[in-house]
């Protein structure tokens, strides 16, 4: 067993980060995630780690050369954050399409404008459709455990492409908590020596990237990479038992809370849940049946498992933390997803909460809750989409 | 590694690193250019390549002209995308993981994808000092999206988002100088160069990857459809741009300015613009003016290097 620390979730994955070695990381300096690449550099200062350190003139550049350094052949991370996020954008794409397996820590900001430096999910949102995995986190022991898990997921053969590790910004990324480490050496046995695909640093066999492809065949390319993204769920399946095996820790495509007798229920991301388990406890002590799901895999989304998961309920509300401006929020467009696959279609709600690092407060969850009961009873939605704790 | 001998009898016994069957337009100077700076060296290479004419033609689909490494991402980002290459390379090498078989790593880009969009990935490639080379083929103009005005694009040139219209008689602007703003950088090597001079242009690759660190290079690449001129004119084109000064043949090496190839006698720019029919107009009684600016320019900025030139040689010259 390895050490338990107090540490923040930006020191957790510039630990988990550490005892994998990248060969190479490039990247640029941005609030909140700015901590968790400075902490990185000074084990690569120190010579901790054999890391090749390129510390680029933006974004867009940190991810093009993660994009040369993985297409070289070797093991390339990154981190970001918001706006550094939005500028990779074009490039996010690219290390997806090439089948790159970049790991990027992404720590959750709002998006400007109006300029905001703290947690929200817009960043993560934007970038749904790039073709990257995203797996989001509750707190720091998961953001480090998912940071080690996403190395094997992205990496392996059948799968080979970029994930980012989703953290909110502050509430995990800069407060302490306890985490359980796990030894340098079982890190390095569990995620294992990089495997090179097509390396362009194989002279004898030189491989050319990024080909000009048009109608005849970009088509098939685009749904090949929909199939690839389809196997996801079940190598991070796969790697989550061997986590478990290795830490004790348990990890599906989504937690559930209290949900298999609950008839209603509460869907929300990150570190949010954790508030959100507190009050159903509350809840549950006065007898209302409440439960919660958390997705952690956002992309490949399991939307039949989560049916499945949720197919008993009699109202759910679906918390997002980003917008959707003229639409559902996104997390909510993904459920009700799900739910096309039922019977009989429980009633939901949609709240959109703590956007550019607004407080989730107990009693938000409480009215939420309470507002459950009542639909469950009634089967009446009376507003689909609200917004939570805005000052009026 | 030698440097391999610059005589055309060896050079033509040797491998072409870019195969023909691309689908480059006839006539084209970027794909030449391409062949003479790989054909300067035996060194492996591994190149990016910024989206563009060069990039669209090379690799599509199945195919590719490229028997080296290569790899293009996007557009302004060539010089980021290869210093990861080289990043990996050297993190590999100095773990053990590799050996060091003495790669030389190169970008290309257009003048859209190096002057404008690249610009900044370029400079801080420069600046991170990564052992690589940046090569420009610069036709002055967007040629791949239909002859855009670029920063590169020569004054009083006529393109299809600058035409020479009724009231504004094409670009009013000057070219950026790049090589110059690339020199600024204090980087150990900058170097222009033009295809019509292949000897010129080979020297100087075989003395860029002596030299470690980062390398850039301005070569002038005529583009028949953009510049409206004849398809088999590509060549003489680029030794007119030499010859009215127009595209000065020199290098900066560690700050020290040297004109490698010095015209026997300066031709009149007009010698350059008037088998261009970009710059047709320009010979309308009515645009002297323009014919005279650009003059004036090509003048000045002559002027200026062989100012510089002589400095630089003063500096080398030891105090009697």
């Amino acid at each position: 067993m390895g050490k338990i620390v107090a540490v923040t979730g930006n020191e957790a994955c510039a630990e988990a980060l550490k005892q994998i070695n990248p060969d190479v990381c490039a990247a640029y300096p941005i609030t909140p995630a700015t901590d968790l690449m400075q902490r990185f550099a000074g084990f690569v200062s120190d010579g901790k780690i054999d890391t090749e350190m390129v510390l680029v003139e933006s974004e867009h550049s940190a991810m093009s050369a993660c994009i040369g350094a993985a297409a070289a052949g070797g093991r390339v991370a990154t981190a970001t954050s918001s706006q550094g996020l939005a500028l990779m954008w074009e490039m996010l794409y690219i290390a997806a399409g090439t089948r790159l397996p970049i790991i990027m820590p992404l720590v959750n900001r709002a998006l400007s404008a109006p300029l905001n430096i703290h947690g929200d999910h817009s960043d993560g949102m934007g970038a749904r459709d790039t073709g990257w995995i995203q797996i989001y986190s509750e707190n720091a022991q998961e953001a480090y455990d998912n940071t080690i898990q996403a190395f094997r997921i992205a990496e392996h053969l059948d799968i080979r492409l970029p994930a980012m590790v989703c953290l909110d910004g502050f509430i995990v990324s800069h407060s302490i908590e306890r985490v359980e480490y796990i030894d340098d050496a079982d890190v390095k046995n569990f995620v294992g020596k990089f495997k090179a695909v097509n390396p362009l640093l194989d002279l004898d066999n030189p491989k050319s990237y990024g080909p000009l492809i048009l109608t005849d065949m970009y088509h098939e390319y685009k749904r090949a990479q929909h199939e690839v993204m389809t196997k996801v769920p079940g190598i991070a399946l796969e790697v989550a038992a061997e986590f478990e095996k290795m830490t004790g820790r348990k990890y599906g495509l989504f937690e559930t809370y209290r949900l298999e007798d609950a008839e209603i229920a509460i869907v929300v991301m990150s570190s949010a849940a954790g508030t959100t388990k507190d009050i159903i406890d509350q809840y549950r002590d006065k007898g209302v049946k409440a439960g919660l799901l958390k997705p952690r895999m956002f992309r490949p989304f399991p939307y039949v498992e989560i049916a499945d998961a949720l197919k008993h309920l009699k109202a759910i509300a679906v918390l997002d933390r980003a917008d959707s401006f003229g639409g559902y929020g996104p997390l909510f467009s993904e459920i009700t997803g799900s739910v096309m696959s039922m019977d009989t279609k429980p009633p939901m709600i949609n709240k959109i909460f703590g956007l550019g690092g607004r407080d989730y407060l107990p009693n938000q969850a409480e009215q939420v809750l309470d507002e459950l009961v009542k639909i469950a009873e009634t089967g009446k939605v009376e507003t689909i989409k609200e917004y939570l704790g805005v000052r009026e | 590694m030698t440097t391999k001998p610059l005589k055309l009898r060896e050079l033509a016994k040797g491998e072409d690193r870019f195969a023909y069957g691309h689908r480059m337009c006839a006539g084209c100077g970027a794909p030449i250019v391409v062949k003479q700076v790989l054909m300067a060296t035996d060194y492996p290479i591994i190149a990016s390549n910024a989206t563009g004419c060069l990039e669209v033609s090379s690799c599509i689909q199945e195919y590719t002209a490229w028997k080296i490494p290569w790899i293009h991402s996007a557009f302004e980002n060539a010089a980021a995308t290869i210093s990861g290459v080289e990043a990996m390379y050297r993190s590999l090498v100095k773990q053990g993981k590799i050996d060091d078989k003495q790669v030389k790593f190169i970008a290309f880009g257009g003048d859209g994808g190096t002057y404008d969009i690249g610009f900044q990935s370029l400079s801080g490639a420069m600046e991170r000092g990564h052992d690589m080379m940046y090569i420009c083929y610069d036709n002055g103009a967007y040629m791949n999206t239909g002859i855009q005005r670029s920063s590169a694009t020569p004054f009083g040139a006529n393109t299809t988002t600058c035409p020479a219209g009724d009231v504004i008689p094409g670009k009013l602007q000057q070219r950026k100088d790049l090589t110059r703003i690339m020199a600024a950088h204090d980087i150990p090597y900058v170097a222009q160069a033009s295809p019509g001079n292949w000897m010129d242009l080979m020297k100087k690759v075989q003395k860029a990857f002596e030299i470690k660190g980062p390398k850039f290079m301005n070569i002038i690449a005529p583009c028949n459809r953009g510049w409206r001129s004849r398809t088999d004119d590509a060549i003489t084109l680029a030794k007119l741009a030499v010859n009215t000064c127009y595209w000065p043949l020199y290098e900066i090496e560690n700050g020290v300015t040297k004109i490698t190839v010095k015209p026997k006698e300066k031709k009149p720019l007009t010698e350059f613009l008037k088998p261009q029919g970009r710059f047709k107009h320009m010979f309308a009684p009515k645009n002297k003016w323009m014919l005279e600016q650009a003059q004036g320019y090509v003048d000045a900025q002559w002027e200026r290097l062989q100012k510089e030139a002589a400095a630089g040689e003063a500096e080398k010259t030891p105090e009697e």
